[in-house]
Parts: structure tokens; sequence; C-alpha cells
């Protein structure tokens, strides 16, 4: 059975791209399009890696990550942030909320899948 | 005030009243009546003391005009932080007295200049920090990110079922409507900058332009139903070049509207007949609120009320409204100066202040009330605005000492001042 990631995005077209190509590469892939529930969702899923989109209907996902890394079974869950801005004091807040890694849209699937097998080992 | 010039430039000159008595040939107590303003003072003796004092005749009997030797010092200083000295600043006064088109244009070049960096730095917080910017470009790389990642597994993906590509293939569609959307969208949204060929203001400049242009009255508004009419005396306006310059002067507009229901023209011109431009007489007699009576005094014709001026500023001390008179001058752009009773209101919103003033040569009486413009809250405190209107000075007996202020630091020659937040190019001439 392949590795669970759960990815938190809004944008419709972006989940089923994102979601076709990890699960072709083995991935059991979970969505979750808002920001309101996004930590009860992973909490539900356990999954071994969240991918979360950090503009959310609901809630920030700068926020959610400071959840998840608060959380202290959730805690040292990879996280895969994604961006559309690229500014430096985006990066630097991904990275002082415990972001693992962070990705500027827009991206290549082959950059995604990269990602995404560095942060979880085989 | 040629006596206040003459005493003025016979300190600068560090000449006794009886040394230069002596010298013009007029008695010492004859020339302090003249340099308290007692006397009237003409042709002869009037040279002869500009001869002594080493100025043009015409620099004592007109002066120059306030504002501008204000902004000609101005200039001066911000030349100085930047590291390019040398103007005179200290002998601004004398340059617009006998230079005065040149001073004008001088002072002219600097204002532009100022509103210039204002725009500039306006259209780089712009791209910063516009929300409907950030939303749009924002919507515009999601699209791309989606068409990218659904087109490379289109291309990458051997073999691909076809149900699958009819949906990537559909997706692709769909966002590429998107995209052209949200591009236009956004090319739409940019040419709609304010027109790089005319004068370019900060709306702040705009409101302002616009306030004074019309000598801050409207006529037009002050019907029962005349508020209907704000959008069209807005949309007339060649001031106004920019939805956020609009934008301020309909609110101000709606305000004035709302004023003049509450204090009708025909009832403020019996009620300053009857009490002169005294606004807690005028707020006594018609049972309105200061700050309403002080915006409905300033904005009437100066036929009627006489010289008013007002300013008014939020709870970060931002001056929002503008309205000099009386030689009291107020700066542009620029934080004003600490010591003006307007910003005691930001710490004592209740409590109001009538004070004279002193600054330069001008000689106010301030009033000041705070206008609550949102109640206080749980989550967040109750929101002021101060205002400060300014009258013609009664004299000491009516309304006791005199407060000296300033415009800004910059400009400003008092010297030993607690409330000094930078020095003052004029530090060594004073």
């Amino acid at each position: 059975m392949g590795k669970k990631v759960i990815l938190i995005e809004d944008e419709r077209n972006i989940i089923e791209a994102i979601s076709f190509i990890l699960s072709r590469d083995g991935w059991e892939v979970k969505t979750h399009s808002n920001g309101h529930d996004a930590v009860a969702a992973v909490r539900d899923r356990r999954p071994d890696l969240v991918i979360l989109d950090v503009m959310l209907p609901g809630k920030s996902g700068f926020d959610i990550l400071q959840e998840i890394r608060d959380d202290a079974e959730l805690g040292a869950t990879p996280v895969l942030m994604l961006t559309a801005r690229g500014q430096q004091k985006d990066r630097e807040m991904a990275e002082r909320a415990g972001a693992s890694r962070y990705m500027t849209k827009p991206f290549s699937n082959a950059e995604v899948l990269e990602a995404v097998r560095d942060l979880v080992g085989p | 005030m040629i006596g206040s010039r003459i005493r003025e430039r016979r300190v600068i000159s560090g000449l006794k009243q009886s040394e230069l008595a002596r010298r013009a040939g007029i008695s010492a107590s004859y020339l302090n009546l003249i340099e308290h303003n007692r006397r009237r003072i003409g042709g002869k003796t009037l040279n002869k003391l500009a001869d002594i004092l080493g100025v043009a005749p015409v620099l004592l009997s007109e002066g120059a005009e306030a504002t501008l030797i204000a902004a000609l010092r101005e200039a001066a200083a911000r030349s100085e932080t930047e590291g390019r000295a040398g103007a005179e600043a200290e002998r601004a006064e004398e340059f617009a007295g006998r230079f005065p088109g040149w001073a004008r244009l001088l002072s002219d070049l600097a204002r532009q200049r100022a509103e210039l960096e204002s725009t500039v730095k306006a259209l780089t917080d712009r791209l910063a920090h516009d929300p409907q910017l950030a939303a749009s470009l924002h919507e515009v790389i999601s699209t791309v990110t989606a068409i990218r990642s659904t087109a490379s597994i289109l291309a990458d993906t051997k073999p691909l079922e076809p149900e699958w590509q009819s949906r990537f293939h559909r997706n692709i569609n769909e966002d590429s409507k998107r995209l052209a959307e949200g591009a236009e969208a956004l090319v739409r949204y940019l040419e709609q900058a304010p027109d790089a060929q005319s004068e370019i203001m900060s709306p702040q400049d705009e409101l302002h332009a616009f306030l004074e242009e019309h000598g801050f009255h409207f006529p037009m508004l002050e019907g029962e139903d005349d508020a209907a009419r704000i959008p069209s005396v807005v949309d007339r306006s060649d001031r106004l070049e920019t939805q956020a310059a609009r934008s301020l002067a309909r609110t101000v507009l709606e305000q004035y509207a709302r004023d003049a229901r509450l204090l009708p023209a025909e009832v403020m011109a019996r009620a300053v007949a009857e009490h002169g431009p005294d606004p807690s007489a005028i707020a006594a007699a018609t049972g309105t609120a200061l700050p309403a009576v002080f915006r409905r005094l300033a904005m009437m014709p100066q036929a009627e009320a006489g010289p008013v001026g007002l300013v008014v500023c939020d709870g970060s001390g931002t001056l929002m409204l503008r309205k000099p008179a009386l030689g009291f001058t107020m700066p542009r752009s620029a934080a004003a100066c600490a010591l003006w009773p307007l910003y005691q209101l930001l710490t004592q919103p209740g409590a109001p202040v009538r004070l004279r003033l002193r600054q330069g040569e001008a000689r106010v009486l301030a009033l000041t009330v705070s206008e609550e413009v949102a109640p206080a809250r749980f989550d967040r405190p109750a929101l002021w605005r101060p205002h400060m209107l300014l009258l013609p000075d009664p004299g000491p007996e009516a309304a006791g000492p005199l407060r000296e202020v300033g415009v800004n630091c910059q400009v400003c020659p008092i010297a030993d001042c607690a409330a000094r937040r930078e020095p003052s190019i004029l530090g060594r001439a004073f």
C-alpha cells in the first residue's frame, strides 16, 4: 500500500492534475479544499505528507501550518507549502512557521514529484 | 503688521530700539508705538528705517507671503537633508521680497517635485500592497499553474486513458478561458492608472485642489435633498482625476450635505450675524454639536463668516482636511508641529481647548474639539477625529496668553523646543 498524502488546495484543476500525477506515482491521495477544517482533515487521515496552499478560503495556510506544528501527534508530519507569491517575506514566514519545503507557483509536475519523494523517504 | 516686521528685523540686526530711533531721527517712544503697530508709518520714516536695517522698504511694508517663505525654507531643508547644502534658508524672506516671481517659481518646482515623489511612492506601494492587483495576479498565476500541470500530464503520460485525456483537455480549455479573462481584467485595471500626461498629484492633493477651487463652499449642496447631486459635482470636476481622489471628495461632500441639513445656510447666517463666528454660542443657540459647527463655519463664504481656518486629523495624527487661513501655515505632506493643540485631543478627546497661537507672524485663536466617528467596542477602541478651528486673534484680554507653535520642525525657528523631533535648518540664523 502506498504512502498517504493530503493535498489542501482550492483550485479544482490544480487538485485534479496533482492528484493524478501523485496517484500515478503510487501515492494514496486525499484532497481538501477549504481552510476552516483543514487541520481536522489532517487529523482524520494521518497522512505521511501534507501539501498545503498558502491562500485558502477560510484560513491562511500559515495558520494551518502553525496548528499542525503545535499538535503533539501531527507535529512531525512533513509539510510542502505552495504559494503564488515568491516574495522573500513569504518564504521567511513559511520557514518560521515550520514548512519542510516551499514551492512557488507555477511549478512543474517533475518538481512536485521530486519534492514529495525527497520529503518522504522510501 | 509693518511694526512687527520692523521689530523682527531690528532684533535680527542686534540693534537696540533707542539706537535705531536715534539713527532714524525719531523718538524711542514713537518707534516703540510703531513696533507695536499702534502708529501708522509712511514714506520717509519707512525708507529711513529700511535703509538702516539694510532691507528693501517693500519687505517691511508688505512683507512676503508667509506661505511662500515657509515653502522656500522647506525646499532648502529638504535639499539640505539630501546633502545639498548651500541655500541661504535664513534669508528666504529677503529673497521672496526681492524676487517674488523667482521665489514663487522655486516654491512651485519644489512642491511639484514633492508631489511627484509621493506619486512614485504611491505607485510602488500600489504594486506591493494593492489587494485588487494582488488578487488578479494570484488568479492568473493559479490558472497558469493548473494549465502547466495539466498540459504536461497530457504531453508526458503515455499511455493516457481516453477518459483522462478528454477530462484534462476539458480542464485546459476551461482554464485557458479563465486565463484570458484574468489577463484582460489585469490589463483593464492597469490601464486605469491616472493619465500620465496631466499633472500627477496624490489623492489628498487632488481633494484639496478641488476644495480650494470651490473655496470650500458648495451652494449646490445646501438644500434639503441636495446630497443626490454629490456624484455629479464630483464627476464634473477636472481636479479629481483618480478614483481614490473622487472617493475622498465624495466622503467630504457627504459630510458637507449632512452638516448643511443640521445647520442650514440661513440658520448659520442668522447665528453668525447675532453671535459672530463664535462656535460655542452658535452650538448653544442651534443645539448642534461643535464639530459640525466648526465645519459649517469654515465652509461658509468668507464674506459671511470672515476668515476661518480648519484642520481635521485622524487618530494617527494624519491631516485629513486642511483649510489654511489668517496666515497660519499647514504642511502639505509632512507631519505638523506637535505643539498644535489639535494633537492634545489624541490623548484627551473629551477635553476641548481654546488657545491663542502664534506661528511666525500669524496670530490666531485656535479652538479644538474631537468628534467620535465610531463608538467604542470590545474589539476596538472608539475612533475620534480631532478638529481645530482657526479664528482671528481676539487679543490676550479675551483669550489669555499665546502659545508659540511651528509648521513642522524643519522650518521652525523655535529654539529649545521639547517637541522638536528633527533639527531645524534655521537654527543657525536665529
